[in-house]
């Protein structure tokens, strides 16, 4: 089902309604936001030279850092007092960023995320059971009230005490579960643990997962642990933008379908910040057109994707945007060569015999980058050479896919640590340059 | 004719394998022989206990990985050669010894463990010899 007509939209009108409000969200923050005014007469542009959807380019971009140079109101684009909820990021570098919400953009937000919930299969008969930290944390409040909207019975068990998670399951007969991919797998283990097999003792058939990668591998995993039935989509957003609902899968699992009409994506060359044609890989970049608390323009994602414009089989004709393969954040080099964490992920989970947990340590060894990657033992063993058909399996992948050497450290199952919000699996231990 | 042995991955890590004696010690499992192999990362420990199912139940509860596997537990008489030609007879019929240990818990005559590439030839040879071996239900009477 699609939730609305602008979903549907022709190129043409779509651009043209993308064209008029950015060119009324340029004009407004010039004239409300001293930081973007500042920001604009540097660059040389002012709202009267936006004439066209490509002069887009011609503006400046946002980062974080201009969020944490303004912390916390300073982008914000109305007075305080229009304001109805402020949410934070977790700002485990330095300030948290703040982003804020007037009464339209809580309309805006349940709009956008009731659609791609809709796109990833949810319905009014769904019980809808939200794994996220509920708190400063958008993801939580975000899908709470786009599936409400949409008529789903929200159950707002937030993050821990999975126990009592999987008991709310089977009891109150959830249907659909909100959570990041890695916590939702953490939950099929602990169901196993309580003797309840997620596939047949529980009636989850619907997987909207979020603020994490949810990589190919690990959407097979999911489906391994929950059931083959069950509809896996990712959904994408970022607090800075909104919080979720910036994008998400439908049902064909071709990319996210980017709610256009409220943010213009770009693909930009990470490195110059020159504009990247459809098609190629490079970090998202998105410019809030309908919001009027933080009208974030040309806001630098640090996620690596590309887009693609072609009418997608479900009917809708919005941008789509690959899975993400990384962040430029996360990337690491190694010995040269650029790694994405999502890449190792990918090797363990493809080889027979381990656990979908792993830790990525990179150490410097003189003047060598050493990487070991920690995995876990899923299965039970008396032979050595069990033990090292697995290790050698994960080191030539490794090898094929990276083109590095690594260590490989098996582990008891259960041994690496659990995550229940963002995994953090990689440890840097090299010293800074 | 053969006997249980409860094998368990452990890694090599100050205190692991104070771990996994724990969990048995806890749980009233007693062990009655083992050996660790291992390599520079990890090693296999593997035990003659009285209880090799809640042995392994306990353990893999406890978040290790650990497995039963069918082992030949042979009653060997304190003469010299007496090990040599029971080798022999198995070997004779081309089966590998994949490790094997000693168990001593009897005064009399010493035991050992003894793991083969195929169980049912080397029962079969031991049985023609009338060698005497233990069974997992003789071991918890011990």
């Amino acid at each position: 089902m699609i939730w609305s007509k602008e979903e549907t939209l022709s190129r043409e009108e779509m651009n043209a309604l993308q064209l008029e409000r950015l060119r009324e969200t340029v004009r407004r923050v010039y004239d409300k936001v001293p930081a973007y005014r500042q920001k604009m007469i540097e660059a040389g542009v002012s709202p009267e030279d936006i004439k066209e959807l490509s002069d887009l380019a011609r503006l400046p971009f946002v980062t974080k850092q201009d969020m944490r140079d303004n912390y916390p109101f300073g982008l914000f684009a109305v007075p305080k007092d229009k304001l109805v909820r402020i949410h934070a990021s977790s700002g485990t570098t330095g300030k948290p960023t703040v982003v804020g919400y007037t009464e339209a953009d809580l309309d805006t937000w349940t709009e956008c995320v009731a659609r791609i919930a809709c796109a990833g299969g949810a319905a009014p008969t769904d019980v809808a059971q939200i794994c996220f930290g509920y708190g400063m944390f958008t993801g939580a409040l975000g899908l709470h009230y786009g599936l409400e909207k949409i008529g789903a019975a929200i159950v707002p068990s937030s993050t821990g005490n999975s126990e009592k998670q999987i008991m709310y399951m089977k009891d109150f007969g959830t249907t659909l579960l909100v959570a990041t991919p890695s916590y939702a797998l953490r939950l099929a283990e602990v169901a196993r643990e309580m003797g309840i097999d997620p596939k047949t003792d529980l009636n989850v058939k619907i997987g909207l997962v979020g603020s994490e990668l949810l990589t190919d591998a690990m959407r097979e995993e999911m489906h391994k642990v929950w059931g083959e039935d069950m509809l896996v989509t990712s959904n994408y957003g970022m607090s800075e933008l909104m919080g979720p609902g910036v994008s998400g899968e439908c049902e064909h699992i071709c990319g996210m379908h980017i709610n256009e009409d409220f943010f213009i994506p770009e693909i930009i060359n990470p490195e110059t910040g020159q504009v990247l044609p459809e098609g190629e890989w490079g970090e998202l970049v998105i410019t809030c057109i309908k919001k009027e608390a933080l009208p974030l323009i040309r806001y630098r994602t640090k996620d690596i994707t590309r887009l693609h414009y072609r009418r997608c089989k479900c009917g809708r004709t919005t941008c789509r945007m690959e899975n993400l393969t990384g962040r430029s954040d996360d990337m690491l080099k190694i010995r040269g060569v650029n790694v994405f964490p999502s890449q190792i992920e990918e090797v363990v989970l493809s080889v027979e015999g381990l656990g979908p947990h792993y830790e990525i340590i990179v150490e410097r060894e003189g003047y060598n980058d050493k990487l070991t990657v920690r995995v876990e033992l899923a299965t039970h063993t008396d032979s050595f050479k069990t033990l090292e058909t697995i290790e050698k399996s994960v080191r030539g992948k490794l090898k094929v896919m990276l083109g590095l050497d690594a260590k490989v450290k098996l582990e008891s199952p259960n041994t690496l640590a659990r995550f229940e919000g963002k995994a953090k699996r990689v440890k840097d231990l090299r010293p800074k340059a | 004719m053969t006997a249980k042995q409860l094998s368990v991955f452990i890694e090599n890590r100050q205190g692991r394998l104070g771990e996994v004696l724990h969990v048995l010690k806890e749980n009233g499992v007693n062990i009655l022989s083992m050996s660790l192999a291992d390599t520079t990362e990890y090693g296999i420990l593997r035990l003659i206990v009285n209880n090799p199912e809640a042995g392994r139940d306990v353990l893999i509860e406890g978040g290790f990985s650990s497995i039963i596997t069918e082992v030949l537990i042979i009653k060997v008489p304190h003469v010299a050669g007496a090990l040599q030609s029971t080798l022999e007879l198995i070997s004779d019929k081309n089966v590998n010894i994949e490790y094997m240990y000693g168990l001593s818990v009897e005064e009399k005559d010493a035991s050992i463990v003894m793991k083969t590439n195929d169980l049912a030839v080397a029962c079969d040879v031991l049985r023609a010899a009338g060698i005497d071996t233990l069974t997992s239900d003789e071991i918890a009477k011990l």
